[in-house]
């Protein structure tokens, strides 16, 4: 039976989020793109402290909903609306996790549990991207070497976000993809859990660089250096047949739909700020009329609605299909893409619809969509879904359509 | 709890709907060039038996209305052919609105007509010249006067106006607009000259003048409480915006068929990422298009205020379906532009999405 009717629990726990993300998050977001690096630790206090108290799908292991990943994408998007760079904040297994979540271990899995029930604000980040390298994931140069009992792990990881919360501030880990085998292409590609030892004590491992970015200025994106870093050989995750690259793309088809979320929240709220900001002028969108009787501004607007709406029921679409357990790569490619999109056009419209003043630092609206531009590039770029995609449809391999 | 999994009754209609699709795309090409529906259009549309289904058996069917079942087997249908969908939805344009509005009475001496094993065209009159069209602000107007309604303009794009007996005419009542039905023969409506628009070539359609027409006014849809017109258009319009949908999985399928199987510089025209990558966009706008339609008929299915998401519905799936079958054109190239296949045809029927209101109901 169709229904587009969302849960009571979901719609409560959205109604939270709001009231976070107006209290804790937009009062605070342009300190923390001004002042770059710095962390937003009252938020993540707060989160870590209280917010998961009621958000439980932020802490790993508790029992939330039978509809999980449903309940994920609205949080994102909520928190999102608030500011994306807090929600690159947020203490909780994000993408690391999400790796474990697909390819790990029982034990594995009850690792990075553990890790989140101490006492400090901890998070875990995926070290994929090199610098030769990023959509061509299977490029990839960091080896890793077995030796006696250890794997020992050696490269440089770029564009690695949360690196630093996961390893400095706090005693968190990275999922780090390695290849065993440099002529084996993406088959000896492996992903290895590297953990803190304490935090700020990685042996092997250091983080060179924080990167100085157009946008997301209060989340950390980090470059990481691996020189002769040792992990347990049961740090291999997946176990000793390790999943390897086709685990990194499964992680995509669930980690593709959050960032979708993520990028939806931006874009709404750069466009309800426009619609208020209209109103307070007198410019009324007069939904239902023929487009072709409406005034320009208007027929942007009721194009942007669609483009959000389009964006946002694909995301609703690829969640529901990882809580029902059914393949979903094509849609989540088709959430990303299509949020990735439509988060850069409807920022980029809504300053230049708002003038002089959409363009000042007076408002967020300008921080949105410097913010919302990373939505097309990171978690596969809107160029790798469309070729993900494509190949779905055309029924093509990776050989066929390059 | 979000579900995208149609019934299993629903499966049914959707599996029925797309063999009918089979059947109307091979007469397509020559219902167009003829300018009249297939001769075996109407029966393939009782074969269905989706208006008999909505109607609730005091009144002759066997069912309750679902706006999204039909939403379901209208985009099947136009994905075979736009036009034919068109005839197989049109009872509804008089039948749905009287059974939504309708008077008791209205209902209980009308609907029965419809359940029949023949097909009965319905008729709705809705659109009018002038590029200032609009539904919520019609020239055509209604004036109560001794007992009746006097009606007084032009209609353009009136399906089935010379072959139904009832003709819903929405006219402006106070400002508001409002149905009537017109019987046809009724002094002071005239069907004109059967429309020629550059696509919905074999769906009949006509233009119509009402001068000084008088119904009695027990023949106002929903009586002298009127009808929630918003409600009906609101209807039409996801109507069309499935129908959309269905034009634009027919344009890509056929272009991603074409495309893998020419050849060019020693691969596959769809090898090209120019050209992958397009499609990408249009499945997942057309996906996209699809989740719009279901929304805003659950909402409509729900009883709630649909205004918004069936506008945007019509606006982003007509959209994606004109430029669906645009690309189709240019995939084909040279074959794109003949009428020897379909994209040209493809083309004239999306581009009249943005334009045509009121043209079909579900």
């Amino acid at each position: 039976m169709i229904s587009f009717e969302n849960s009571q629990y979901i719609k409560e726990q959205q109604k939270y989020t709001e009231q976070v993300s107006l209290e804790k998050i937009r009062p605070q977001a342009r300190f923390f793109d001004d002042h770059e690096h710095e962390e937003p630790w009252d938020f993540i206090n707060f989160i870590w402290n209280e917010g998961r108290k009621t958000l439980k799908i932020l802490a790993p292991g508790e029992e939330t909903s039978e509809e999980p990943f449903m309940l994920q994408i609205h949080i994102n998007e909520m928190i999102s609306w608030g500011d994306i760079g807090f929600y690159m904040c947020l203490p909780y297994p994000s993408l690391g996790g999400a790796a474990i979540a697909s390819t790990g271990t029982e034990g594995q899995k009850n690792r990075l549990v553990e890790r989140f029930k101490g006492d400090k604000p901890t998070w875990t980040a995926m070290a994929l991207t090199e610098s030769h390298c990023g959509s061509d994931s299977s490029a990839i140069r960091a080896r890793a070497v077995q030796d006696g009992d250890s794997w020992v792990l050696n490269g440089e990881k770029l564009f690695v976000t949360m690196a630093r919360k996961s390893l400095i501030d706090s005693q968190g880990f990275l999922v780090v993809w390695a290849t065993t085998d440099p002529s084996a292409g993406h088959r000896g590609i492996k992903p290895f859990l590297v953990e803190a030892d304490a935090p700020g004590v990685t042996p092997g491992v250091k983080i060179t660089k924080l990167e100085d970015k157009l946008g997301l200025r209060s989340s950390d994106t980090a470059v990481v250096l691996l020189e002769d870093c040792r992990v347990p050989l049961e740090n291999l995750l997946g176990g000793a047949d390790g999943k390897g690259f086709k685990g990194a793309m499964k992680t995509f088809d669930s980690a593709r739909p959050s960032i979708a979320a993520c990028g939806c929240g931006v874009a709404r709220a750069a466009l309800e700020f426009l619609k208020d900001e209209l109103a307070k002028d007198g410019v009324k969108i007069r939904y239902g009329v023929p487009r072709n009787l409406l005034t320009s501004i208007e027929r942007d607007i009721v194009d942007m609605d669609a483009q959000l709406r389009a964006a946002w029921l694909l995301t609703v679409k690829a969640a529901w299909l990882v809580d029902q357990d059914k393949p979903n790569t094509k849609e989540s490619s088709m959430a990303k893409a299509k949020s990735g999109e439509v988060t850069s056009k409807i920022t980029q419209k809504a300053v230049e619809l708002l003038g002089a003043l959409g363009y000042s630092k007076k408002t967020l609206l300008e921080k949105w969509m410097r913010d919302g531009r990373i939505v097309d590039i990171f978690e596969g770029t809107g160029e790798i879904n469309r070729l993900v995609i494509a190949r779905i449809i055309l029924g093509y391999s990776g050989k066929d359509l390059r | 709890m979000y579900s995208f999994e149609p019934t299993e009754d629903q499966q049914i209609v959707i599996t029925a709907a797309k063999k009918l699709a089979e059947k109307f795309r091979t007469g397509m090409r020559e219902a167009d060039d003829a300018r009249e529906p297939a001769a075996d259009w109407p029966a393939a549309g009782m074969e269905l038996c989706l208006l008999p289904a909505s109607i609730p058996e005091q009144y002759g069917g066997f069912g309750e209305p679902s706006t999204i079942t039909w939403a379901l087997a209208s985009e099947e249908l136009a994905f075979g052919d736009l036009a034919a969908a068109l005839v197989v939805a049109a009872p509804n344009l008089t039948a749905l609105p009287i059974l939504y509005g309708g008077t008791e009475e209205q209902k209980t001496e009308l609907l029965a007509a419809y359940c029949d094993e023949s097909y009965v065209p319905g008729s709705a009159a809705l659109m009018e010249t002038g590029i200032d069209f609009n539904p919520y602000a019609l020239k055509t107007v209604a004036v109560l006067k001794d007992g009746c309604y006097v009606l007084n303009g032009v209609k353009c794009n009136v399906p089935y106006a010379a072959e139904s007996e009832w003709v819903l005419v929405y006219a402006a009542l106070d400002g508001a607009t409002q149905g009537f039905l017109v019987k046809q023969g009724t002094p002071g409506f005239t069907v004109k000259e059967r429309e020629e628009n550059v696509g919905l070539c074999a769906f009949p359609m006509y233009s119509v003048e009402l001068k000084d027409c008088a119904i009695p006014a027990s023949q106002r849809l929903g009586g002298e409480q009127g009808c929630d017109f918003p409600f009906l258009l609101n209807a039409s319009r996801v109507a069309l915006a499935a129908m959309a949908v269905g034009v634009a999985r027919a344009s890509l399928e056929y272009s991603i068929d074409y495309a893998k199987q020419r050849k060019v510089f020693g691969e596959a025209l769809a090898q090209r990422q120019s050209l992958a990558f397009k499609f990408a966009e249009f499945a997942t706008d057309i996906d996209a298009a699809r989740m719009l339609v279901w929304q805003a008929a659950w909402e409509l299915d729900n009883g709630k205020d649909a205004t918004e998401s069936a506008y945007l519905a019509k606006n982003f799936a007509g959209d994606v379906a004109l430029s669906a079958a645009d690309r189709a054109v240019q995939v084909l190239g040279g074959y794109g532009y003949t009428r020897d296949f379909p994209a040209e045809l493809w083309l004239r029927n999306a581009r009249g999405f943005a334009i045509m209101e009121g043209i079909a109901i579900i």
